[in-house]
């Protein structure tokens, strides 16, 4: 019988199905962080009970960090109280942490992969909604709340019911410019921020197939922001590229013995869907959210719509939405003036991205007008970023680079930003107060942040350019 | 946190908000906590108070208005959508919440408001506005969950709501899947010397 992506990896992970009722899913690797962890390990404690499979779990801390002198202790007693409380429980229950000050220490879902600890036809969990990103490689990867953390941790399984299976194919050629971050948001825009909920979406078509792993990344951490379960893609040459030589990549016979196995991952044929989208790449400009939810976004050359034209979804949300974005509808949203600019997060902060945004920059100086953070996304990132030289391109352009970690994507840490103020963000969410209590969000790539970052406004990046060229050069690893 | 559930009559809050996502359930810079406890008094904190501030709650708040209260949330479409801060469950179940209704849940919420027998009911979008409308007219009207016989009814109409049957008998008598994978830990381990012959994680 045929069968989707989806299919073939949790068939192979089912311990056992309970009749109408959910399966019992073996889980290959769990990621944990400070934040969701605590209390499952409490719960643990409390049961007199270890962690069952030690090796499966690895942790590191980025929720709460600060992003700046990550050598100091952290100055905000709670969170510092949090890392602590993460440190003790690795140390107790043998679990490897990647912690502030380990060259290994990141945002978890840009660890993972680039440490190869991420591959195809896995499981992967963590207590945070954009593990889907890990799907990026073949993988069902999604988030879990703090008392599926404690399963995991004390089973290594999950009770899960399984989910629907939508397609979303994007084909033909991607314009000049426009990069994976426009694709994500375009799709949101058509299908909205519940269009995929109870879904496992798998991303096909010519222009998925033609993204780098990193830009990929970005697709599948995204696909939460649609309601889905988790997104994937299936892995290819592309995959097999990335991972090969990473430090948790299998070695030698293994890894051969590793490829042939994902090489059968993929869906047949004639597999079917419950639910399947086709869009097509060319229509796709460079998107920008005017609203509090991430389906809320428009070409930057777009009108923000009205109540007449907006989604129905969004219908009843419009004008409670523009009235916290201090937005009108119907008006242009390029031209609006913003404060502050956020590279950085789980969706936009490797190394690709930063490349991307440091070749548009380059001798280009930030509007006066704009504060510009760029938070990598690990130690590993930050390290090639000062070897590649782009450290100096952003100090030259005004950027302030910092220390990795989640950073102003979600404001737990100092890195808020403050009321009433607009931030084009490269991050997954726009939520009312979610950068910090009444700001603005915009999401958008790397390169319409940058654009932003130099004009100081909502810009269109292709006309800040010349040349496109540095940006269509693909920098594998 | 109640261990089981079952029949929850109660007054309801009418939250008439459509995608209310988890940062507005409760707000990043609240999940500093190493416990369960006391995330109530966060609850919806940045809709409840103007600045941040206690002492100035914003009036037009439903969660202020004392006219409204009792153990059942009802809520518009696509309620959770977000991350997947189980806090969102805790803070809602202990500012005295057992139901939360609403015609679409997010994923990841469901599952953790099952965790933690804080039952999602998912109703049609009509039945919703019905209860919307019962409950906003008469603050005093009784929305009446039967879980063991799936329904739920307001001002007189009954419809029924789904769940699986495995759920249910865990809400019912307070089983929780932990208990239950820990019982499963044979099959887990046969199932991992099995797996471990296909390919090597």
């Amino acid at each position: 019988m045929s069968k989707t992506l989806f299919d073939k990896i949790w068939e192979k992970h089912v311990v056992k199905k309970i009749d109408d009722g959910p399966s019992i899913l073996y889980i290959d690797k769990h990621f944990i962080h400070e934040v969701t962890s605590p209390q499952a390990f409490n719960g643990l404690n409390k049961r007199s009970i270890k962690v069952f499979r030690p090796q499966q779990t690895v942790a590191t801390a980025d929720h709460n960090v600060p992003t700046l002198n990550q050598h100091l202790p952290i100055k905000e007693e709670l969170s510092r109280k949090q890392v602590e409380a993460l440190i003790k429980n690795c140390a107790d229950h043998g679990v490897e942490l990647y912690g502030l000050g380990h060259p290994f220490q990141g945002i978890v879902h840009v660890i993972g992969p680039e440490l190869g600890i991420t591959q195809p036809g896995m499981t992967i969990v963590c207590g945070d909604s954009h593990t889907s990103t890990h799907g990026a490689f073949g993988a069902i990867a999604f988030g879990i709340g703090t008392s599926e953390v404690e399963m995991v941790l004390a089973t290594q399984c999950l009770m899960q019911t399984k989910p629907k299976l939508m397609r979303i194919n994007v084909d033909g050629e991607l314009k000049k410019g426009i990069v994976s971050k426009d694709i994500v948001l375009y799709i949101l825009s058509k299908i909205s921020a519940s269009g995929a909920t109870g879904y496992a979406v798998e991303f096909a078509g010519s222009a998925i197939r033609s993204l780098s792993m990193e830009a990929r990344m970005t697709i599948c951490n995204m696909s939460i922001e649609m309601g889905a379960r988790c997104g994937l893609i299936a892995p290819d040459e592309t995959t097999f590229n990335y991972i090969k030589g990473r430090r948790f990549a299998p070695q030698a016979e293994a890894w051969d013995k590793a490829v042939t196995y994902w090489k059968t991952l993929f869906s047949d044929g004639d597999a079917r869907f419950d639910n399947e989208i086709f869009l097509d790449a060319e229509d796709i400009q460079p998107m920008i959210t005017y609203g509090t939810n991430p389906g809320m976004g428009i070409g930057v050359n777009d009108k923000i719509p009205t109540t007449e034209t907006v989604n129905e979804t969004d219908k009843s949300g419009l004008s409670k939405s523009l009235a916290y974005m201090g937005l009108k509808e119907g008006t242009s949203i390029k031209g609006q003036k913003v404060d502050y600019v956020f590279i950085g997060s789980c969706t936009n902060s490797r190394i690709e991205d930063l490349r991307m945004v440091a070749s548009f920059v380059k001798g280009k100086k930030k509007a006066d007008n704009v504060e510009v953070w760029v938070v990598p996304g690990s130690k590993q990132v930050e390290k090639q970023a000062i070897e590649e030289g782009i450290d100096k391109v952003f100090e030259e352009a005004g950027f302030m680079l910092r220390q990795p970690g989640c950073s102003a994507c979600l404001g737990m840490n100092e890195d808020k930003i403050p009321a009433g103020k607009y931030c084009i963000s490269t991050s997954n969410r726009n939520f009312e107060g979610r950068q910090g209590p009444g700001a603005r969000t915009m999401l958008a790539s790397p390169l319409t942040a940058a654009a932003a970052a130099i004009t100081g406004k909502v810009s269109d990046v292709r006309e800040l350019i010349e040349s496109y060229e540095p940006l269509a050069v693909s920098h594998e690893n | 946190m109640a261990k089981s559930i079952n029949i929850v009559k109660s007054t309801a809050v009418p939250l008439n908000i459509e995608n209310v996502d988890t940062d507005q359930i409760i707000p990043a810079r609240f999940l500093k906590a190493t416990s369960r406890e006391g995330f109530g008094k966060n609850l919806f904190r940045d809709w409840r108070y103007i600045n941040d501030d206690e002492n100035q709650p914003k009036q037009d708040f439903i969660l202020n208005n004392k006219t409204y209260n009792g153990k059942i949330l009802v809520t518009g479409k696509n309620f959770g959508c977000g991350s997947s801060r189980e806090h969102a469950a805790w803070a809602i179940k202990d500012a005295g919440f057992d139901v939360v209704v609403s015609s679409f849940f997010a994923d990841i919420f469901k599952n953790n408001g099952l965790n933690n027998f804080l039952l999602p009911v998912t109703v049609t979008e009509s039945f919703l506005q019905k209860i919307f409308v019962a409950v906003e007219k008469d603050p005093t009207t009784e929305v009446d969950v039967n879980l063991e016989k799936q329904t739920i009814s307001v001002a007189g109409e009954t419809e029924n709501f789904d769940i699986n049957s495995y759920k249910k008998t865990c809400l019912l008598n307070g089983y929780d899947d932990i208990d239950y994978l820990l019982n499963s830990k044979k099959e887990i381990e046969e199932f991992e010397t099995l797996e471990k012959k296909i390919f090597n994680h």
